[in-house]
């Protein structure tokens, strides 16, 4: 395989906190390829969004520090670089688009005053052909009226609308890396479809890398070609979508893709659902040895001394687990 | 059938939008518009559609936590509507609900057991001190939590055992029936599942009927014996989940249902995809409120006459022109 876009090895990003050091990161490998959709699925605190905001170095330093690892993009480490060759990086290489796109949009500039702002600072075009890129960027991703529209402000938009300007912005420089974190979470289930639809139309068209990161299996299902699937702050489990979802080796995963009820099956033979007992543990001061251990059904004495490293058992298959 | 345990008759709710000098009344939402169903005793009805659609405030108007502006709730042959203060109190022991957020519907400053026992006090359930104790302590093993769980506070717990805690305050009563308001939404899926596997057990164990409010349509099939589908403050479709999630008849239902991304990638659907977002509630469109996003609309027929929930096959109800 080709040399990958994005090479993040064992990353570690820590929290200070009052109750001590969390390692929201400990330990991450994660590779993300030319032109391929990788989605990243985890619960809340899992680490999955703090493994994307250290990539771009968007994590606030204090509290948070990046304290070991190497983040390659295109063979470069991004750790030690400086705020200003970062800048460039972000957006113009690798765009992002978050969860709650009101939050992330300010709300006392209109939307075109936002998405131009990131055209003139990285490709250096005046005002008036970045305001006509910018309703070009905006007809793109399919909103009506781009013309009138981008004279609007982020509340007079819906949330579906709001998610569609962020895409727009995240891709106004033609990354070559769009990482989406949690893009359709706060949206209903048909303006799901319609953003996700849009996502992959828009990855074929720029021939971007994606790096999806949810919570949902079925969104990861659908839209990703390899899944990366993290706990507790490390990737236990590595695969193509296929292999992850017809045979899922670590308990974590199984459990995760058992204990969701699908309506395409439910239908037709009602079982009760497969819950994982117990909670995710603190990562404060995480369990010593796996840390699914305390909550895994087939954990034994090996499970709970050392970390399972992440080994390849079949090609392109990781898993970090003993059994 | 048998008098079923609630029967929900033309519901109503505007919301005035207020403005101006002296707030005067410029506008209404109209959240809940001519609602009706039923909920027969031990049976889940699920009640499904994207947010602001009135699946919420239907559920608040039946316990009167919103005054509904129109319409009757009939609870185990009583109008809810028309009860007095008084009377509305004691009707709570047999009806109560479960909320969303768990972080935002316990009071943070009460302990778990004062939060649990306050219904106790308010009906008289109890009388000693030890009697408060025992029920609570009953009350938290039912929900898979420990007894010295009851001197600790909100914030101590994680979500998933808050939720535990808002169905222990719903069960103190022995209610009759329970209105869950998204009691999942806000859950990881593992914890998700422990807390649905929970609803179903105290089910069985107490013969609850649930009236279950969720946008999750997995979920929603997963728990319910029936499902009704809302749209801008209308019922759309209402069947026994079975075939409302085989064969649905409304557009708008097998859109929603084709938007749902199954969590296994050998399975691909034809998605019906629909355009644009719901028109502003304010100003719903005329006639079939759907018919603006409709794949299947035909003109005018849609945009002017209000189509009404018609009986297709058994139990199977659905208000479109052109279907059933």
């Amino acid at each position: 395989m080709s040399e990958p876009l994005l090479e993040i090895r064992g990353l570690r990003t820590q929290f200070a906190t009052d109750d001590g050091m969390v390692r929201a990161v400990d330990g991450v490998d994660l590779a993300v390829h030319a032109g391929e959709t990788v989605g990243v699925v985890g619960e809340s605190g899992c680490g999955k969004t703090v493994t994307a905001l250290s990539v771009l170095k968007l994590i606030a330093m204090p509290p948070g520090r990046i304290v070991d690892g190497q983040i390659l993009w295109r063979g470069r480490d991004l750790v030690p670089l400086q705020s200003e060759r970062m800048d460039q990086i972000r957006s113009k290489e690798i765009g992002i688009v978050f969860q709650e796109p009101m939050t992330s949009l300010n709300p006392v500039y209109t939307v075109g005053e936002q998405i131009a702002e990131t055209i003139r600072r990285h490709e250096g075009l005046g005002r008036r052909a970045a305001l006509s890129k910018t309703v070009d960027m905006l007809r793109l991703v399919q909103i009506p009226n781009p013309e009138r529209r981008v004279h609007d402000y982020p509340h007079q938009f819906s949330g579906g609308m709001r998610q569609r300007v962020m895409i727009a912005m995240a891709l106004s420089c033609g990354p070559k890396l769009l990482i989406a974190d949690e893009p359709t979470t706060a949206l209903d289930v048909t303006i799901q479809a319609q953003i996700l639809e849009l996502l992959q139309d828009m990855k074929a068209r720029f021939g971007m890398a994606v790096m999806l990161i949810t919570h949902a299996m079925g969104v990861v299902a659908e839209t990703a070609q390899r899944v990366v699937v993290m706990y507790a702050g490390r990737v236990i489990e590595e695969a193509s979508v296929e292999q992850l979802f017809s045979q899922p080796r670590h308990p974590y995963t199984l459990g995760l893709i058992r204990s969701i009820p699908r309506i395409d099956t439910a239908a037709v033979r009602k079982t009760r659902l497969e819950a994982i007992g117990g909670v995710v543990p603190s990562l404060v001061d995480p369990p010593p040895g796996c840390r699914f251990a305390p909550r895994c059904r087939f954990a034994t004495a090996i499970c709970r001394q050392a970390i399972p490293p992440l080994r390849e058992i079949e090609p392109g298959h990781k898993v970090a687990c003993v059994l | 059938m048998t008098e079923p345990l609630l029967r929900v008759k033309e519901l109503v709710k505007y919301f005035p939008v207020r403005g101006g000098l002296f707030r005067r009344e410029l506008d209404r939402i109209h959240a809940v518009d001519r609602v009706s169903f039923e909920i027969g005793a031990g049976e889940t009805l699920g009640l499904v559609g994207e947010s602001g659609c009135g699946k919420s405030t239907t559920g608040r108007c039946i316990l009167r936590l919103i005054e509904p502006t129109a319409g009757d709730v009939w609870f185990m042959g009583t109008n809810v509507t028309q009860l007095e203060r008084g009377a509305l109190r004691s009707l709570c022991r047999d009806m109560q609900i479960i909320f969303q957020d768990p972080f935002a519907s316990l009071n943070p400053r009460m302990t778990v057991g004062s939060i649990i026992s306050e219904a106790l006090t308010i009906h008289g359930l109890a009388k000693t001190r030890r009697q408060f104790e025992d029920r609570v302590v009953q009350l938290l093993e039912t929900v898979g939590l420990e007894a010295d769980h009851m001197r600790r506070y909100p914030h101590e717990f994680s979500g998933g055992q808050r939720q535990r805690i808002g169905i222990a305050r719903a069960l103190a009563v022995e209610p009759k029936l329970i209105v869950c308001d998204e009691p999942v939404s806000a859950l990881d899926v593992s914890i998700q599942a422990q807390v649905i596997n929970l609803l179903e057990d105290l089910q069985q164990q107490f013969g609850l009927t649930y009236l279950f409010i969720a946008h999750d349509l997995s979920v929603v099939e997963h728990v319910s014996t029936r499902v009704a589908v809302m749209y801008m403050g209308r019922i759309v479709e209402i069947a026994l989940a079975r075939d409302l999630y085989t064969s649905p008849l409304h557009p708008y239902t097998e859109a929603l249902l084709s938007a749902v991304p199954i969590p296994d990638p050998k399975v691909k659907r034809r998605r019906v995809a629909l355009q644009g977002d719901v028109p502003n509630p304010l100003k719903p469109p005329g006639g079939c409120r759907f018919h603006t996003r409709c794949p299947i609309r035909k003109m005018p027929l849609c945009s002017q006459e209000t189509p009404r929930l018609r009986e297709t096959s058994g139990g199977h109800w659905v208000a479109c022109h052109l279907r059933g």
